[in-house]
């Protein structure tokens, strides 16, 4: 070792953030907790989308707390999972998610879409560390992540997986099944797919704007494994995760059934949500506009009560 | 002016552009195990196969995708690999462009975007695969390089140089040979431009195939007392402004010579600098917001206005406006 080298700051050996198993009951407070600061974090933008950031809260839980094999004091390891969010509209839940795992702070969550924010609209790389790509047009984090899959293969990285979370309006994109039929062919199965079902888009009902079934005889003929699983239940979540890391033949793909809005009743299943923060606008069936921050929040307190089973 | 070790045009070779990109990469990917090498089902015309040849379990074959192309090499850029896609320009970029924007671009990964086949050279094929845009679309693109050599050997020489760059770069091939004007020991670097004909009357700056039909109109050209300097100017952006500007500063009057539209391309870029650097008479050679059709590339260069004779005509017209 050289004099210089002896004086360079001690390098803290990455270890991943998820070895530490939380409990269930935890994770179902840490989804609560982030579905909170979800709401706090829309209604201070004044705009961007709610519904599936917060159907998302429980797959991210489950992601960063538990599936993740990363370390948010070194982003950049060069062992780490990756995590691609295509449909980069949700990105509030996973920022909100990083924030609680450590990557920024969580008052940060406030300046969401604002000028200078590095929680831009839609995440981009190179704004913040942890993010692994930048989204927001539909359609391209699927082929993204099997181009890092295919990568890992041809460096011998057998430890390593990568896994792309989608929208299932997405699925209308074309580029989705270049990339589908992209990892068939090169049995990428280090590549785990997680479409958001929560049967919404802009325009809709996925089948009334573009009809999507049999959406999993359509993955299945592209050569995927597939597994349905119960997108707000983080226990199915994680075991449908460990199920897709043990199929060693094809990739796999989560349609990961979420409800819209899950946890804020009057925004659950109502994709009038889909594109729109509390607090803008009268919706019917919702409170007027200036209490809707404050209910969304009552309900997802109640829930809170309910995990610990303290009753307000 | 220093040595360009350029030919005598009575000592012109001819090959296809797109051949000294295939032989530039093959070379590239045996110095860098790093550079891998992606095609949408044109292995063969785009050149990309010697490539493939040499190094199979480095080459990706993504089938007839060319959305896919660019969003699986930006997902290998980003685990630090060095991808190369190759398709015909009329498809990469010009299918694709949201994704090379937002995946590639504003991602910022270093992902090369080989378009073959562009222009007018592409002859039989017909309009829709004589990209005319591609020029356009991709330089006004932040982050992007963007690259039109002049002869094989400099596609060569480019593709070396962009292996060992590390930004989003857009290399533009033509299909039927041309003329091979400079030599092996021609330089290239990315950024600058060349000045091949040196002269003092006029500017002529030019890139891709016809820059050997601005080196011939500016020999004739010198016959009809015009002193044309013929400025070879294969990078498109950056631009080399030093370039352009020391040879604008002397001549004020210039030519922009280029086989694509004339909108937006190397002609959009020198007028851009030049109205707010150094405002002179700029005329552009190009196609004039037309789309290509089939026939030999030497019957739509002169169809499309393109040819020696066309860009003599420019130039008296840039040296009459000086007056
Ligand atoms: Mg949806």
């Amino acid at each position: 070792m050289t004099a210089t080298e002896g004086k360079t700051k001690k390098f803290q050996t990455p270890r991943s953030f998820t070895d530490k198993k939380l409990s269930l009951q935890k994770l179902e407070l840490k989804a609560n907790d982030i579905r909170q600061d979800i709401i706090k974090s829309l209604e201070a933008a004044g705009s961007g989308h709610s519904a599936g950031p917060l159907g998302l809260a429980d797959i991210f839980t489950a992601l960063y707390f538990d599936i993740l094999k990363h370390d948010p004091k070194h982003p950049d390891w060069d062992d780490r999972d990756i995590l691609l969010l295509s449909n980069g509209h949700c990105v509030p839940v996973q920022y909100t998610a990083m924030a609680h795992a450590g990557y920024l702070p969580k008052k940060e969550l406030l300046t969401l879409r604002s000028y200078k924010s590095r929680l831009q609209g839609h995440p981009e790389r190179h704004a913040l560390p942890g993010l692994e790509n930048t989204s927001g047009p539909l359609g391209s984090g699927l082929s993204q992540g099997a181009g890092m899959a295919l990568t890992m293969r041809m460096n011998k990285q057998s430890h390593r997986w990568v896994y792309v979370v989608m929208g299932d309006g997405e699925l209308n994109e074309g580029n989705i099944w270049e990339a589908a039929m992209f990892a068939n062919k090169y049995k990428l199965h280090n590549l785990i797919g997680i479409v958001d079902r929560n049967n919404i888009q802009i325009d809709g009902t996925t089948e009334h704007v573009m009809p999507l079934e049999d959406l999993r005889a359509k993955w299945e003929s592209f050569g995927w494994h597939v597994v349905d699983v119960d997108g707000n239940n983080i226990e199915a979540v994680i075991d449908a995760c460990s199920m897709a890391r043990a199929i060693v033949e094809k990739p796999t793909v989560l349609i990961a059934h979420t409800i819209p809005g899950k946890g804020v009743d009057y925004m659950e299943f109502d994709h009038h949500w889909h594109g729109m923060p509390v607090g803008i606008a009268d919706v019917a069936g919702a409170p007027p506009k200036n209490q809707q921050a404050r209910e969304a929040l009552h309900d997802l307190r109640s829930l809170r009560g309910k995990i610990t089973g303290d009753h307000e | 002016m220093s040595n360009l070790h350029l030919l005598d045009t009575k000592d012109w070779g001819l090959e296809p552009i797109r051949k000294g990109f295939g032989r530039g990469l093959a070379d590239a990917g045996a110095k860098n195990e790093q550079i891998v090498a992606l095609c949408a089902d044109l292995t063969s015309s785009t050149q990309i196969s010697l490539f493939a040849e040499q190094f199979p379990e480095r080459f990706v074959e993504v089938g007839i995708a060319e959305q896919n192309l660019v969003t699986v090499a930006s997902g290998m850029a980003a685990m630090g690999k060095i991808p190369f896609t190759a398709s015909y320009a009329a498809f990469s970029p010009g299918r694709n462009w949201e994704q090379i924007k937002t995946t590639v671009a504003l991602n910022n990964q270093n992902v090369k975007i080989i378009g073959a086949h562009a222009g007018l050279y592409t002859g039989p094929d017909g309009a829709t695969h004589q990209m005319l845009e591609d020029v356009a679309i991709m330089r006004v693109m932040p982050n992007m390089v963007v690259i039109v050599p002049g002869d094989s050997l400099e596609a060569y020489k480019a593709t070396l140089a962009i292996a060992n760059d590390p930004r989003p770069t857009y290399l533009r091939l033509a299909r039927d040979k041309s003329p091979i004007m400079t030599t092996d020991q021609t330089p290239f670097e990315i950024g600058k431009a060349y000045i091949y004909t040196p002269g003092h009357d006029l500017t002529i700056i030019a890139n891709g195939t016809v820059t050997s039909l601005a080196v011939q109109a500016a020999e004739s050209l010198f016959k009809d007392a015009i002193d044309a300097e013929v400025i070879h100017s294969p990078t498109v952006k950056p631009l080399d402004e030093e370039t352009i500007y020391k040879s604008v500063k002397k001549t004020r009057a210039v030519v922009v010579v280029e086989e694509a539209q004339r909108a937006g391309g190397l002609g959009g870029a020198v007028s851009e600098f030049l109205s707010e650097n150094l405002p002179v008479p700029v005329v552009r050679v190009g196609v004039r917001d037309q789309y290509g059709q089939s026939g030999t590339p030497e019957q739509l260069i002169h169809h499309y206005g393109l040819s020696k004779h066309h860009i003599m005509m420019a130039a008296h017209h840039a040296v009459d406006m000086k007056k």
